[in-house]
């Protein structure tokens, strides 16, 4: 049965009115990412790890500075994990519950990372576009900076400070993000190169649109594929920085504790029989570098403009 | 033609600094003299049309216009105000008046954004107080008008073909209701079937909405088709400049008859049997220029004195100038339209 005329007219016209939606460029890089079963298994293993250190505490029984006297000094023969004392991962060398403290770990470790990635987003594209959008002198100056900060031995000032204000969450935050922007100033800028000479930019120049106005419309968004990508992989390197300095004994301080803080304890603890103390740190802290990888490498892939 | 020119350039320069690689920094960069005195006057709602090889400074010409590169020189006075003494707040203002065509359709579109945000940018940028309805009934309104289905609004540029973009362009272009158009070698990108279409479109729009044109292509039979007034340049100079229709059949320049002559006629028979002048060797070095005449290298009626001094521009009447002292007409080259 062929419809009659005029059904086929009235859907003709629907055809013509409904608005077809596009599909962008970032649609197109999810469904690449989605096709990537390593990135995506990946991606929820890093949801269930920031499920865990959200959450965990809920399904705590002890919290991350009480210390169970009961099992105080023969922490080799009681602590180990054990599901009916509510210690899950063990006891550390103090009594205290492993589980709430590796919660409470991989939430500071995932921290330092995702605020200093967020801050060399931010700091590092805007000012790495402006470089590079401007040029000339104002490129020169802006990014001699940059080379002037990066020569400075990052981790001798980083000690250097922690040790003269005091050992804090916050002057650490301050130290990497201090640093983490430089190198995502330098690719926003290389990129915003080549940006700025296509011709959809000079058209918004010839249109008259203001000077930040193209660097925040068109510029920055075809900015970000690589910039997601770096920011990706610069997580896992923000965390091993931070678990770097807490192992060397600065950094968090307690009774907070980080990934690497735990490992340096666990570590310090092997000889006596209580390897569980390193075994779950560790395990966190591998699993969630892991992730990040392979989650950077699947938006690597997914956003490369080679594949277009 | 007793109105006022809508833009009139005169002795329009542009020249760019180029410094050597690994120069010191206080060594004086060359100049590169990419447009070198340019003039010509475009009457309102006439469209004039500019043609040379690449490199012959016709882009530049036209983005010193449109204000994307700065002049070093000259004038460029539309409607009484010059557009190189302007301040910049008025200039940006300006560029309502005049907008641009580009020659890469795809390139010209920002990948990240919708057709619809894409047209609509000029009108958001000069007007930023019109409602969201109006704003998309208009982009609608001129998409249906550049011959693109206004339910492709949320489409993305890569969706769409090489023509389909150019028309998108040609809407952008289209939505502040600008005086003056500068298309920069809109079709060379597209199929010679879609080029049709385009210029077809443009002439259409042209007459429609009154706009006056620059319009610039390496092709003469495009820019023939079109244009009320042909600029022929070669190395940043002008090296003749007439009405479209003597242009094409009465070229006095040897520039200009070798470019006529290159324009395939589709008609075997003529095409064998008419005379052809093949122009060699490459576009000299616009950092070195020849002296004397720019074309004097390759100018198949070079002679010694063309080296000693730049050809003035010699007025044959009715408009048409010619900077050539050994010009004569090559009837024989006429193309049929």
């Amino acid at each position: 049965m062929f419809p009659n005329k005029q059904t086929t007219d009235t859907l003709l016209e629907a055809a013509q009115v409904a608005e077809v939606r596009g599909r962008s460029l970032w649609r197109d890089a999810v469904d690449r990412f989605l096709k990537n079963k390593a990135a995506v298994g990946a991606l929820i293993t890093l949801i269930l790890i920031g499920i865990f250190a959200l959450f965990g505490d809920l399904i705590a029984v002890w919290n991350n500075e009480e210390i169970d006297w009961g099992i105080m000094g023969q922490i080799a023969q009681k602590g180990a994990p054990s599901i009916a004392n509510g210690h899950y991962f063990g006891a550390d060398e103090l009594g205290r519950d492993l589980y709430s403290r590796t919660v409470q770990g991989t939430r500071i470790s995932i921290m330092v990372g995702v605020v200093g990635s967020v801050i060399a987003v931010v700091v590092g594209t805007l000012y790495g576009a402006v470089a590079g959008y401007f040029g000339g002198r104002i490129d020169n100056i802006m990014m001699r900076i940059v080379d002037i900060l990066m020569a400075i031995p990052f981790m001798f000032v980083l000690i250097l400070m922690l040790v003269i204000f005091g050992r804090s969450i916050f002057m650490l935050f301050v130290g990497i993000g201090l640093i983490s922007w430089l190198d995502m100033a330098r690719i926003a800028r290389g990129q915003t190169l080549t940006i700025k000479n296509k011709e959809f930019v000079e058209a918004a120049v010839a249109t008259g649109v203001r000077p930040f106005t193209i660097i925040l419309r068109h510029i920055v968004p075809n900015l970000l594929g690589i910039v997601v990508v770096y920011a990706t992989l610069l997580i896992p390197g923000l965390i091993l920085t931070e678990s770097f300095i807490s192992f060397l004994g600065l950094g968090v301080q307690e009774p907070n504790t980080s990934l690497g803080a735990l490992i340096s304890a666990g570590a310090g603890q092997m000889q006596y029989g209580v390897i569980w103390q390193l075994y779950f740190p560790l395990f966190f802290f591998l699993v969630t570098l892991f992730a990040f990888f392979f989650v950077g490498d699947g938006l690597r892939d997914a956003l490369d403009p080679k594949d277009r | 033609m007793a109105t006022d020119p809508i833009l009139s350039v005169r002795d329009l320069q542009v020249t760019f600094d180029i410094r050597r690689q690994g120069a010191w920094p206080w060594t004086p960069p060359m100049k590169l003299h990419a447009v070198g005195g340019i003039s010509f006057d475009l009457p309102a709602g006439e469209c004039v049309g500019i043609v040379g090889e690449s490199g012959s400074g016709k882009s530049t010409l036209a983005r010193a216009i449109v204000g994307t590169v700065p002049m070093s020189g000259g004038s460029a006075v539309f409607e009484g105000q010059d557009l190189a003494t302007m301040s910049p707040e008025a200039r940006r203002r300006h560029r309502r008046n005049v907008q641009m065509i580009f020659q890469d359709p795809l390139a010209a579109l920002n990948p990240r954004m919708t057709v619809g945000e894409i047209i609509a940018e000029p009108l958001i940028t000069h007007e930023p107080k019109t409602p969201r309805k109006e704003v998309k009934r208009r982009v609608a309104e001129l998409m249906e008008r550049v011959g693109l289905l206004p339910n492709l609004i949320n489409r993305y540029p890569h969706e769409f073909s090489g023509g389909q973009c150019q028309r998108i362009g040609i809407a952008r272009a289209l939505i502040l209701k600008p005086k003056l158009l500068i298309c920069d070698e809109p079709v060379s990108a597209l199929d010679v079937s879609v080029q049709a279409q385009v210029v077809n479109l443009l002439m259409e729009l042209q007459r429609d909405m009154g706009l006056s044109m620059i319009f610039i292509a390496h092709d003469l039979s495009v820019v023939k088709h079109i244009s009320d007034q042909i600029v022929v340049m070669y190395l940043g100079r002008v090296m003749e400049q007439a009405d479209a229709r003597t242009l094409t059949t009465r070229p006095q320049h040897p520039y200009t008859q070798a470019l006529i002559s290159s324009v395939p006629v589709p008609d075997p028979v003529l095409e064998k049997a008419r005379p052809r002048m093949v122009i060699e060797g490459e576009l000299p070095s616009p950092l070195n220029p020849p002296s004397g005449c720019v074309f004097r290298t390759r100018c198949p009626k070079a002679q010694a004195s063309c080296a000693e001094a730049r050809p003035e521009m010699l007025d044959l009447g009715n408009a048409h100038t010619v900077a050539c002292p050994f010009h004569e007409v090559e009837e024989v080259l006429a193309v049929q339209a």
